[in-house]
């Protein structure tokens, strides 16, 4: 893996939700990635930009343990000042705190209704009256109540591409997380769709602190407060995202945010 | 040649495989249905079987036909299912894997006479269970587990891997996501797996000659109690198949309306067989639809 020697990682004044220290990643003997030391600021979405196979991907699947069983990851992750990259802790408990909305929209062969109650069932909800409570919050703040009021018991994989998508960002808010980390969650829908999924996240910033990882510099600079440059594994800058996108510290940033490579 | 001849040669050799294929298969169970129909009557199909006169019919083969199908697909089903979802979902890829798989081959292709005599000498002889129902139902376990555990494996790798992720992404267990999310996409699968073993295990011979018998215990439907040597229900009895009962019908037979009878249990079996193959897409079908909220077809 070659060294960057030349990063700048800005320091968080305002609360932190999540802080990584050290945390590398390993698939067998290969390092995916290295050297992640980053504070992600409370209630603001932060994105993670970088080239192909620059780790974003995997350096976010880390940060609830989706990794385990697939790849080695060593350093740690605080989370409300506890190490939750350790055996010890129920992994099953901490992705209802850091909830994950992956690439493609994958909502379950189920009505659209139990796409949203089933894990809160698992976890222990009775009350009809609460679950049906939570299917409506939950598809509110998604801008889909209006849309699938009258279908909710319909497969909600007969919903279109974008309106999948934002089932599948409900289903996790449901839950009531702290943090969302969202795997390029617009990458395989149009323009119009990615547009009120950005919206959306716009929204859920008031209660959640977002991390998205994103191949769309646009999506990144115009929705996201926070941004990582990653690149060859390694977080290269961390800032404000305006920042960022004018005038980054590093020249390998502005090269790569100004289309120079990558 | 050039490409647009060679493709349209293609496309006639396929068709006319395709062809002979159909014609072939038509041919055979109209044979079956010409020859074993007009023969059929209500009589046929609720009286016991005779030795030596004409005008015997096939009910206890029908009933002990539908039982060992049944006790077979009780016990094979289970095993089947744990193994399923064990090598679709939590086998590593290592030599115990392989191995597994590689025994689970090898056990497929095991012709079902050698299963039979292996099923004899082991539970009839020397477990001492004798020709029965129950000898009869293990070995055919042997027999279908290694395409039930099969189907039921590709079932559930069909379901697409992103289902997986969601449910443990919610911090649903592993296990509660195989169960709730992942086996109700696979069911219909499944359950079309399960007919259509079914359908072989209703039309094995060889298996059971040795295992469950060619003969039959005088039996009172009346009777229930499973213990009870008369009742239908006792596995302890020797069962002749509808299978059996037209091999040995067709072997060592001198029941003057022997062709009759061979033909009319053919037409059953082969209806029967029928019945299950389409009734496994419906029903399959139905069960997907109920379970996922979906109202297209599949």
């Amino acid at each position: 893996m070659m060294e960057i020697t030349e990063k700048y990682i800005k320091k968080i004044e305002t609360p932190v939700a999540l802080k990584t220290q050290d945390l590398a990643v390993y698939y067998g003997d290969k390092k995916a990635f290295a050297e992640g030391t980053i504070e992600f600021p409370q209630h603001q979405i932060t994105a993670l930009i970088g080239p192909s196979g620059c780790g974003k991907s995997t350096f976010l699947r880390s940060l609830n343990r989706m990794n385990d069983g697939i790849a080695r990851v060593e350093g740690q992750i605080l989370y409300h000042g506890l190490d939750i990259n350790n055996d010890q802790i129920n992994i099953y408990e901490l992705r209802k705190h850091i909830g994950m909305v992956f690439q493609h929209p994958n909502p379950f062969y189920k009505s659209i209704r139990e796409n949203i109650t089933y894990a809160l069932k698992y976890h222990g909800v009775k009350d009809q009256s609460v679950l049906d409570q939570k299917v409506k919050e939950s598809l509110q703040a998604v801008a889909l109540w209006d849309e699938v009021k009258d279908s909710l018991d319909k497969n909600g994989k007969q919903l279109s591409g974008g309106q999948q998508q934002r089932l599948c960002i409900a289903r996790a808010i449901a839950m009531e997380p702290d943090i969302l980390l969202l795997d390029e969650p617009t990458s395989g829908l149009d323009p119009v769709s990615t547009r009120k999924v950005e919206d959306t996240l716009q929204e859920l910033k008031q209660k959640y602190t977002i991390i998205i990882v994103t191949h769309n510099m646009q999506q990144a600079s115009r929705s996201s407060d926070y941004t990582v440059f990653f690149n060859l594994g390694q977080i290269v800058e961390f800032d404000e995202t305006s920042q960022i996108f004018t005038a980054p510290h590093v020249q390998m940033t502005e090269d790569y945010v100004s289309g120079n490579f990558g | 040649m050039n490409p647009k001849k060679t493709s349209r040669i293609a496309k006639h050799v396929i068709y006319g495989s395709v062809g002979l294929l159909v014609i072939l298969l038509l041919f055979l169970i109209g044979y079956i249905l010409i020859t074993g129909l007009p023969g059929m009557s209500w009589h046929f199909l609720t009286s016991v079987s005779q030795s030596f006169e004409a005008g015997g019919g096939i009910r206890d083969q029908i009933f002990n036909s539908v039982y060992i199908l049944l006790l077979t697909t009780l016990i094979s089903f289970p095993i089947a299912l744990g193994v399923g979802i064990y090598l679709a979902e939590y086998a590593k890829d290592n030599w115990f894997t392989s191995l597994l798989r590689t025994i689970i081959e090898l056990l497929s292709s095991l012709p079902s006479i050698v299963v039979g005599l292996f099923g004899y000498l082991l539970f009839v002889i020397k477990f001492q269970i004798g020709f029965s129902i129950i000898s009869g139902a293990i070995t055919l376990t042997f027999f279908n587990l290694p395409l039930l555990t099969r189907s039921i494996e590709d079932a559930f790798r069909a379901v697409p891997l992103d289902q997986r992720q969601a449910g443990v992404a919610l911090g649903i267990s592993k296990w509660k996501t195989i169960m709730g999310i992942v086996f109700p996409c696979a069911l219909p699968k499944i359950l079309t797996g399960v007919i259509l073993s079914a359908g072989r295990i209703f039309g094995e011979a060889a298996a059971l000659i040795f295992t469950a018998g060619q003969s039959n215990s005088v039996i009172n439907y009346a009777n229930w109690n499973p213990f009870s040597p008369t009742s239908p229900l006792n596995i302890f009895r020797p069962a002749e198949t509808l299978a059996v009962h037209i091999w040995k019908v067709n072997t060592e037979s001198i029941l003057p309306d022997a062709h009759q009878v061979s033909s009319g249990s053919a037409a059953v079996l082969i209806i029967v067989i029928l019945i299950f193959n389409f009734g496994a897409r419906r029903l399959g079908n139905v069960v997907y639809r109920k379970l996922t909220a979906t109202d297209k077809e599949r």
